[in-house]
Order: structure tokens, then sequence, then C-alpha cells
């Protein structure tokens, strides 16, 4: 059992391995005074996480992330099942969500400082921004795309409309809804780096930055790199098990 | 023959397409008996479909009169329950939470232990806590019935109900469908293409002509139960139908 699943990630450890093989000696026939080996980047990420600074950053990000994606989603999932549901509120809102949709978050930093000054709102809001859209227009297709027997179904059986709602509609549309959640999550975790690199005194964007800053500490710069990427795959694959849920599951089998 | 279950007279109905409309369904008139088991045999693309939807209230003919139970229909109910090909078992409830779906209101006492009669009645005792996703197809036609049977419909409209089965679960769910019937007596309305899934089951067959549909052919299936199809006058049933639809 074990020996299966080492010989089913031993190709991916073998490319990890290569990258770091190659950076290692990369950086050792370059000579470079400043771009470091992987052995730097590990003892740089030690010293931070001895020092507890790097637990400060990435709880600051995560808290970031939390609340924005956490109000997105409070948003999303009752508007998007709303303008599924109800023909005139998605004539009404889909075109301005579809033409705020493609505007990039980074676009809405100055607005953001504008609005709410430099502090922990103005990621939040980022990251909210970033967040609703997909939700919204994941819902919202999720209870387009509904098929029609079930509702047929339903009214053959004589539900009334609370009933039709919580047993059809919205279980129906929960497997697009957690779609929606894992695609947000992704976009808010991309946003809260760029967003701290520019406003912040904390986050693992701003530790990039100010370890740039203060004395070409690349180590660091590239220890937070690879510290954001492991956590937006936990983040992922955090979601990812709401799809094994049972009353789910039906969508994803087959 | 006892009150009239379905009487439908002189219906009509025609789609918008390209070029003006279409005629689907040109005066099409019969009437089912109480307790009777009717089939409607016809081409494929003659308005079939069309015609059970209208009869079972989710569309509206343009023209003519749809009465059931003695008062016009008005819309679906859990009156007359509908089976069709591909089923609309709800794959995000257990079998127990869809066979009580349709119990609403409080007259129905224990819900849980008369979803689990009806499940044990169609063979689904042990399934009651699976997921539609973990059953094969003839149990989840099983379902589907079993999940009508609760609401104790007085009418049962199916259509084409097992030709989405393989050959043999098709044959074993016709005669599950009898025996159920023997002890539940309801209305049926089949619809299908399947001649001797009529003859096998059905009290009367009637005939569809290719669209826009009208009843060509009228059959009372005269034959002791249970039915051998391979029997003379089954066959030569079988001969006359076929000849009405040009086979």
């Amino acid at each position: 059992m074990i020996v299966d699943r080492l010989k089913k990630a031993a190709p991916s450890l073998l490319v990890l391995a290569a990258i770091i093989a190659v950076w290692w000696l990369a950086v050792a026939a370059t000579e470079s005074a400043i771009f470091p080996t992987p052995w730097q980047v590990v003892t740089g990420a030690w010293e931070l996480a001895q020092d507890g600074t790097l637990w400060e950053h990435i709880g600051a990000s995560l808290f970031r992330v939390g609340a924005g994606f956490g109000l997105a989603a409070i948003v999303a999932v009752p508007l998007g099942l709303w303008m599924g549901w109800v023909a005139s509120a998605y004539r009404m809102f889909n075109p301005v969500f579809q033409m705020l949709r493609p505007i990039s978050p980074i676009a809405w930093i100055p607005i953001a400082i504008l609005w709410f000054g430099v502090g922990d709102v103005s990621p939040i809001f980022l990251i909210f921004i970033s967040s609703v859209f997909p939700m919204i227009v994941q819902t919202t297709s999720g209870v387009h795309t509904i098929e029609r027997r079930y509702l047929r179904a339903a009214a053959n059986f004589g539900v009334s409309r609370s009933v039709l709602f919580r047993r059809v509609v919205i279980p129906a549309v929960l497997p697009e809804i957690i779609v929606g959640m894992r695609i947000g999550i992704g976009v808010a975790w991309l946003v809260v780096v760029a967003a701290e690199m520019i406003a912040l005194r904390s986050g693992l964007g701003y530790l990039i930055m100010d370890s740039r800053n203060a004395g070409n500490r690349y180590d660091l710069v590239i220890a937070s790199m690879i510290i954001i990427g492991l956590i937006g795959l936990l983040l992922d694959s955090g979601t990812r098990l709401l799809e094994k849920l049972k009353p789910v599951r039906w969508r994803y089998v087959r | 023959m006892s009150a009239k279950a379905i009487v439908v007279s002189g219906i009509r109905k025609s789609f918008a397409s390209g070029k003006g409309s279409l005629p689907v369904i040109d005066d099409v008139g019969f009437s089912v008996g109480d307790g009777e088991f009717v089939a409607i045999v016809g081409p494929s693309g003659c308005g079939k479909s069309t015609l059970m939807n209208i009869v079972a209230g989710f569309e509206r003919a343009d023209e003519g009169s749809v009465r059931v139970g003695g008062a016009e229909q008005s819309g679906p109910s859990p009156k007359g329950i509908v089976i069709s090909q591909h089923g609309s078992v709800f794959p995000w409830l257990t079998v127990q939470q869809n066979l009580m779906f349709g119990l609403n209101g409080d007259h129905h006492g224990d819900k849980a232990a008369l979803a689990d009669h009806y499940a044990a009645m169609v063979g689904l005792k042990g399934f009651e806590a699976s997921y539609p996703h973990e059953l094969s197809g003839g149990m989840l036609k099983r379902v589907e019935l079993a999940r009508a049977f609760v609401v104790k419909p007085n009418i049962l409209y199916m259509d084409e109900p097992f030709s989405a089965l393989d050959a043999l679960m098709n044959l074993r769910m016709r005669n599950e469908l009898l025996r159920i019937l023997d002890e539940e007596r309801h209305t049926v309305l089949l619809i299908t293409h399947d001649v001797e899934e009529a003859i096998y089951m059905a009290d009367r067959i009637m005939v569809l002509s290719p669209r826009p549909a009208t009843i060509q052919a009228t059959f009372e299936v005269d034959l002791p139960r249970p039915r051998k199809l391979s029997s003379a006058p089954a066959q030569a049933l079988r001969e006359a139908i076929l000849k009405e639809l040009g086979l």
C-alpha cells in the first residue's frame, strides 16, 4: 500500500528534485551573490519560523482571505440563487456583473485605498470584489442548469414553494456553489498577496516586498513564494473535501 | 364499465415552428375507465409524449377538454404521477427521503414507515439509506415506482417507463408492475413504442397515426393473465397492431 503510493508519487517527486537540482547548479555555476540556493531558502524560512514572524504573516493573510471570502459567499449565494430563479432579477443584474467581472481586482486598489485607507479593510474589500462575482455567476448558472425533469417531478407531487426551494433547488445547485467557492477561494488567495504588496505591514505579500527592500533577502522572497503556493494548495484541497459530502456526491461520481 | 378516470375529447395541439404552426395532435378523444390499463402505441415523433403531457396537466391543448376524475384538468397534481423514460428520482436524497418527498402535510401518519412499506413492496428493503448513484438502473426504476405508489395516486402516467432499461430488466419490471397493480388498483395510461409491452400489460391498446396524431385503431386485449406473448392470439394481435403501424 505505502509502496504503491510511493510509486504513484515518484514521477512528480522526480520533477521536483530535478527543479531543485537545476536551481542549485545554476546558482553555483553563476556564483550569484543575491539569488539564494535551495538550502539558504530553507534556513531563511526556519529563521522566520523560529522568531514567530512567519506565523504572524500567515495568520494575517488567512484572516483577510477568510473575512473577504466569507462576506463574498454570504452575498453571492443568496444573490445567485435569486438571479437564477427570478428571470427579471437576472435581466436586471447580469449585465452589470458581467461587466464588473473581467476588471482585475488589482485595478480596484486605488479605489480601495481612497475609500478604506491603508489597513485591514482594503485587502478584505479587494478579496470580496475578486471572489464575489465568480461565485454569483456559478450559482446562477447552477440554477439555470437544474434538469427540468426534477422540477417537473416536484410540480407533480404538488409540493409548496418552500419545499421546492429547500429540497430541490438548493440541493441541485449545491455542487455548483461548491465549484464557485473553489474558484472564489483561489482568486481570493491570488489577490491577498497582490493587495498586501502595496498597502500593509503584515501578511505574506508584505513579507515578500519587505524582504527585498530590507537588504535583498531573496532567500525569504522565495521562501514566502513557496509557502504561498503550499497554502493555496491546502485551501483548494480543503474546498475539494466538500465535494466528498454525501448530498453532493452524485454530481461528481461517474 | 365503472366511473371514468380520464375523459379526453377533441383535443388539438400545434407548435409554432419556423414557418407558421406545426400540428402535432389532431382531434384525439378517448376515455379510460377507473382501474383500467390503457396503452397508447405509436411511431416515434408522432406526438405521444405531447399527448401524455396534456393529459397529465403539464401542457395545455389548443382545443378540446381533458377531464380527470370528473373535473377539468387544471395542472399537475399528486393524483396522477408521471413515470418517464429517464426517471426523476432526486439524486441528492436517499431512497427513503425520495419516497417521503411527496408526503406533504400531517395526514400521512408515520411517513418513514409508509416509505419503508413501499420500499419493501418494490424490493428495495435494505436500500432505504442508499443514494441513487449507488443503485443500478433497475433499482432506480423501482424507487421511482415506489415514490409514485406512496402518494396513492389515482392514475399512473407512464411514458416509455422501461425503455431505458436493458431487455431482461425491462421484462422483469413489467411483471413487477403487474404484481403491484394487483395489490393497489391504479388506473394506468401507458405510452410506448413497444407493441409487445403493450400486449403483455394493457387491457386496451390504442394505435396513434403519424403526426399529426389521431387515434387510428383500438384493440381490446382480451387475454387471460399471466399472458404468454408466444401464444397464437397474442401473436395475431401483434400482427394486427404492427399492420396498423405500417409494418
